[in-house]
C-alpha cells in the first residue's frame, strides 16, 4: 500500500500533529481535504417480500453523510474537513464512474455493488484511490479475487453463517434442515452454511432447493398459497432442531417462519438474521447513532446506511490518527492495526491484515430486537474472538500483489 | 412532572447523628428509580421514583440537593436529599447523560448527548445560562477545582474540550483514545484523567498544557483485552491513587498516582461503570449494570466488603454526607 499516489487534493499538509498533545488548526493554515464518494449500483430486482422492506431512495448515501457529518465535527476542532458525494450508477457503469472520481481528486470511495462490479470498480481506481466495500458479501472477494486498495465493511458471508452456527452451537441446536435457494449467491450461502457446521459442530440433516420460478412477490391474498404451499415444501425432513434458510435473493425465507411442517424456529434469511446493523440496535451507545440517523434521515438506519456509515467513519478516524492525510499515509494507517474504530458494538474494530475485512460482532437480529451478538461465549481465538468468524489468517487464499 | 412541594418541610431533623454518617444515592437506568443506601448499615433504605432512564446523578456541594438527569424526559429532577421529594425540574436540553456542578454549586453544566451540546444551567434561577457546542456524543464532565475550567468528553469524537467557565468557549481539544466516558481532575488541579472506554485507556491529561503525558493501560489474565473498558475514574484527596471502573471486565483497577502503574484489580459487581467516595474516603461505592447491585470497596484495605441489590441497571450513584 505505500506506493499509493498521495493525495492530490489541496495543500495537504498535516495539522493533526501527533497521536499526543492539543491539537487544531494553526491560524490561517489551510484545511486538510479527505474526499469521498459513495458509488450505489442500483440492479434491476424484483421488490422485497414485505413492503416493509422496500429500500428507499437514499439508501446507503443516508448512512454515509452521516458519517461525513460526524467526521466533519471532529474535522472542525482538527483543521480538516470531509467532503462527500453521491453517484447512482446503473449496472455496468460503476466502473466508468469511479475513474471520473479518482480524475476529480476523489481518494476514497465506497461501493454498493455486487462482486464482479466491485472487481472493475477495483481495476479502474488502481492506485489512484482505495475502496470499501459495503455490499458485497462474497468469500472469493476475501480469498482469491482480494484487492489490495479494497477494504470490506460488508460481512463476508462466511461471517454470518459463522456467526449463526455460534450461536445454535451455544443453544444446543446442532442438527440443521437447510433449505436453499436457486441462485448462484443462494447456493454459496448454503456452502457457507455447510462449511460454518463443520467448523463448530453443527450437522445438516438434509438440504433441500427452493427453485425460483420467477413471478411477482406478495400478491392481494397470496397468503392463502402460501399457507398451503410452505407446509408442504418443508415436510418429511429428518428429526431436525432448526430450519436454516439460505435465501439471499429474499425469494422464499421471509415465508417460512409459522409456516414450516414441523414445529421449528428458522434462522439465516429469515428469523434470526445475522446483520452488521439493525434497527433496533442499542446497546453500546447505539441508540445515539440510531437517533442521529433517524434525526437527518427521517427513517430507520438499516445495514446498508450503517456500513457506509462505518466506512467513512474509518476516514474520520485514520485522519486524526495517521501522521498526514495523504493516501499514502492513510491507507496505511487504515491497514494496520493501530486502527481501532468506534462502531457502537462494543468493542473496537479494525481490518484484518491478510484480506481487509473488517473484523467486528455480528449482530443476530429477529425483526424487531437484536436477540444476541456473536462471536459467542466460549469461543476462544489466540489474537481476538472476533476472527472466529469468517476466514482466519491460516486459511486465507488472499495474496495482495 | 411535579413542581415544588417543599414548603414547610426540614424540621426535626437535626436529630444527633454518628460522625461518618452519610447517605449513598444510585441511580437505576432500566428501573426508573433512585436508591437509597444508609452508608453505616449498608442497607437499602428507600427506593424513590424518578423520571425514565436516569443515569448522571450528582449532589449540591452543601447535600440538600440531589440532580437526576431523566435521559429519556429530557429533564434534570430536583431532589430533596433529606426528604427524597422531587423538588421540581431543570431545563436540560435533550438526552442529558452526565453532569457536573462547579465547586460552589452555581452552575450545573449538562452533556446533552443527542444535540452534540453542553448545556449550562444557572441552578438557582432554574435557567439555561448557555448551550456550547461540542464534539459528537458528549459524555464525561469534569470541573476543575477552582471551577474555571469545565472538561467535556465526546465520545464519537474522541477528544476532551477544555471549556472556559467565564465565556462558556472551547479554549482547547486534547485528542484521546476511543469512546472516551469520564473526565477527572485531581484535587489539587494538576491533573485531568480521560478513560476511554473502547480504546482501553485512562489518558493523564496535563491541564495546563493541554497535553497527554501518559497513557495508562489494563491487563488482566483470562479477561479478553477487548472487555477492559475503563468507564468512571476517581482519585483520592491525596493523589495517591486513582480508581477506574473497568466496565464488563468487572473489576477496579487501582493505580499509583504517581508511576501510573496498575497495583491491583479488584473484582465486584457485573459491568461496572461509576464510583463513588465516602465522605471520609474509607469506602468506594460502585454502580454494577448487569448483576444489579453496587459494591463497597474498603480503601484501605484493597478489599470488596460488601455488595447491595438496588433497582434494574444501576447506573449512577452519588454520596451525601450526614
Amino acid at each position: 500500500m505505500t506506493s499509493l499516489r498521495a493525495i492530490i487534493a489541496t495543500a495537504a499538509f498535516c495539522c493533526a500533529g501527533t497521536a499526543f498533545g492539543q491539537t487544531g488548526a494553526p491560524a490561517g493554515a489551510a484545511k486538510a481535504v479527505v474526499a469521498a464518494a459513495v458509488v450505489r449500483v442500483d440492479y434491476d430486482r424484483p421488490l422485497p417480500i414485505s413492503r416493509v422492506d422496500l429500500p428507499p431512495a437514499d439508501l446507503g448515501f443516508a448512512g454515509a453523510e452521516l458519517g461525513t457529518g460526524d467526521n466533519n465535527t471532529t474535522g472542525a476542532f482538527m483543521g480538516q474537513s470531509f467532503t462527500l458525494e453521491t453517484v447512482e450508477a446503473k449496472p455496468g457503469e460503476a466502473a466508468a464512474a469511479v475513474r471520473d472520481l479518482v480524475a476529480k481528486g476523489v481518494d476514497y470511495i465506497v461501493a454498493l455493488a455486487d462482486a464482479p462490479e466491485l472487481l472493475a470498480m477495483s481495476d479502474a481506481a488502481g492506485k489512484g484511490a482505495i475502496l470499501f466495500n459495503a455490499q458485497a458479501p462474497d468469500d472469493a472477494l476475501r480469498n482469491a479475487d482480494c484487492r489490495a486498495n479494497v477494504f470490506h465493511v460488508a460481512l463476508s458471508r462466511s461471517m454470518g453463517t459463522d456467526a449463526v452456527a455460534q450461536f445454535l452451537a451455544w443453544k444446543r441446536w446442532p442438527k440443521w434442515f437447510l433449505v436453499e435457494g436457486s441462485h448462484p449467491g443462494d447456493r454459496a450461502l448454503g456452502e457457507a452454511y455447510a462449511h460454518s457446521a463443520k467448523k463448530f459442530g453443527g450437522k445438516i440433516v438434509e438440504t433441500r432447493v427452493f427453485e425460483d420460478t420467477g413471478g411477482s412477490r406478495q400478491t392481494d391474498t397470496g397468503l392463502a398459497q402460501v399457507q398451503a404451499q410452505i407446509p408442504v415444501f418443508t415436510q418429511s425432513a429428518p428429526d431436525h432442531d432448526v430450519l436454516v434458510a439460505a435465501d439471499e435473493n429474499e425469494v422464499f425465507a421471509a415465508y417460512l417462519p409459522y409456516h414450516t411442517w414441523d414445529p421449528r424456529p428458522v434462522v439465516g434469511s429469515a428469523g434470526l438474521t445475522p446483520t452488521t446493523w439493525s434497527p433496533a440496535a442499542d446497546a453500546w451507545g447505539g441508540a445515539q447513532l440510531q437517533t442521529r440517523f433517524e434525526k437527518r434521515a427521517g427513517r430507520p438506519m438499516r445495514p446498508l446506511d450503517y456500513n457506509a456509515w462505518l466506512a467513512i467513519r474509518t476516514l474520520g478516524e485514520a485522519a486524526t490518527r495517521a501522521p498526514d492525510t495523504g493516501l499514502a499515509a492513510m491507507a496505511a494507517y487504515i491497514g494496520s492495526p493501530d486502527l481501532q474504530l468506534a462502531a457502537f458494538k462494543g468493542q473496537p474494530v479494525n481490518y484484518r491484515p491478510w484480506d481487509h475485512q473488517l473484523r467486528q460482532p455480528v449482530l443476530l437480529a429477529s425483526d424487531h430486537l437484536v436477540v444476541s451478538v456473536s462471536p459467542q461465549d466460549g469461543f476462544l481465538h489466540q489474537v481476538t474472538p472476533l476472527d472466529t468468524l469468517g476466514t482466519d489468517a491460516p486459511e486465507t487464499k488472499c495474496s495482495f500483489k | 412532572m411535579r413542581k415544588l412541594l417543599a414548603s414547610a418541610a426540614l424540621l426535626g431533623l437535626a436529630a444527633p447523628v454518628p460522625a461518618g454518617a452519610y447517605t449513598v444515592f444510585v441511580s437505576n437506568e432500566r428501573g426508573n428509580s433512585v436508591s437509597v443506601i444508609d452508608g453505616e448499615t449498608m442497607e437499602v433504605t428507600d427506593t424513590i421514583d424518578v423520571g425514565q432512564r436516569p443515569r448522571g446523578i450528582i449532589m449540591s456541594p452543601d447535600g440538600a440537593k440531589l440532580y437526576i438527569l431523566a435521559s429519556d424526559d429530557d429533564t434534570v429532577q430536583v431532589l430533596d436529599a433529606a426528604t427524597h421529594e422531587i423538588l421540581g425540574t431543570l431545563p436540560s436540553g435533550p438526552d442529558p447523560e452526565l453532569g457536573v456542578l462547579t465547586p460552589d454549586g452555581s452552575i450545573l453544566y449538562v452533556a446533552n448527548e443527542d444535540d452534540n451540546l453542553v448545556t449550562a444551567i444557572d441552578t438557582a434561577s432554574g435557567t439555561v445560562k448557555a448551550e456550547i457546542p461540542v464534539g459528537i456524543e458528549p459524555e464525561g464532565m469534569g470541573v476543575s477545582p477552582d471551577g474555571k475550567i469545565l472538561v467535556n468528553t465526546s465520545e464519537t469524537t474522541n477528544m476532551a474540550h477544555f471549556i472556559d467557565t467565564g465565556t462558556d468557549e472551547i479554549v482547547a481539544n486534547v485528542l484521546v483514545d476511543q469512546r472516551p466516558r469520564f473526565a477527572q481532575f485531581t484535587d489539587d488541579g494538576r491533573l485531568l484523567f480521560v478513560s476511554a472506554e473502547i480504546g482501553g485507556t485512562v489518558s493523564v491529561i496535563d491541564p495546563e498544557k493541554h497535553e497527554v503525558i501518559h497513557k495508562i493501560g489494563f491487563e488482566v489474565p483470562g479477561v479478553p483485552k477487548e472487555a477492559l473498558q475503563p468507564v468512571g475514574v476517581r482519585v483520592t484527596k491525596d493523589g495517591k491513587k486513582i480508581f477506574v471502573a473497568l466496565g464488563p471486565a468487572n473489576r477496579v483497577a487501582v493505580v499509583d498516582g504517581e508511576s501510573f502503574e496498575v497495583e491491583e484489580y479488584l473484582l465486584v459487581g457485573q459491568r461496572v461503570w461509576q464510583l463513588a467516595f465516602s465522605p471520609d474516603e474509607k469506602q468506594l461505592w460502585t454502580t454494577n449494570g448487569i448483576s444489579n447491585d453496587v459494591s463497597v470497596i474498603d480503601v484501605d484495605d484493597l478489599k470488596v466488603v460488601k455488595s447491595i441489590q438496588v433497582g434494574e441497571q444501576p447506573w449512577g450513584v452519588a454520596i451525601r454526607a450526614d
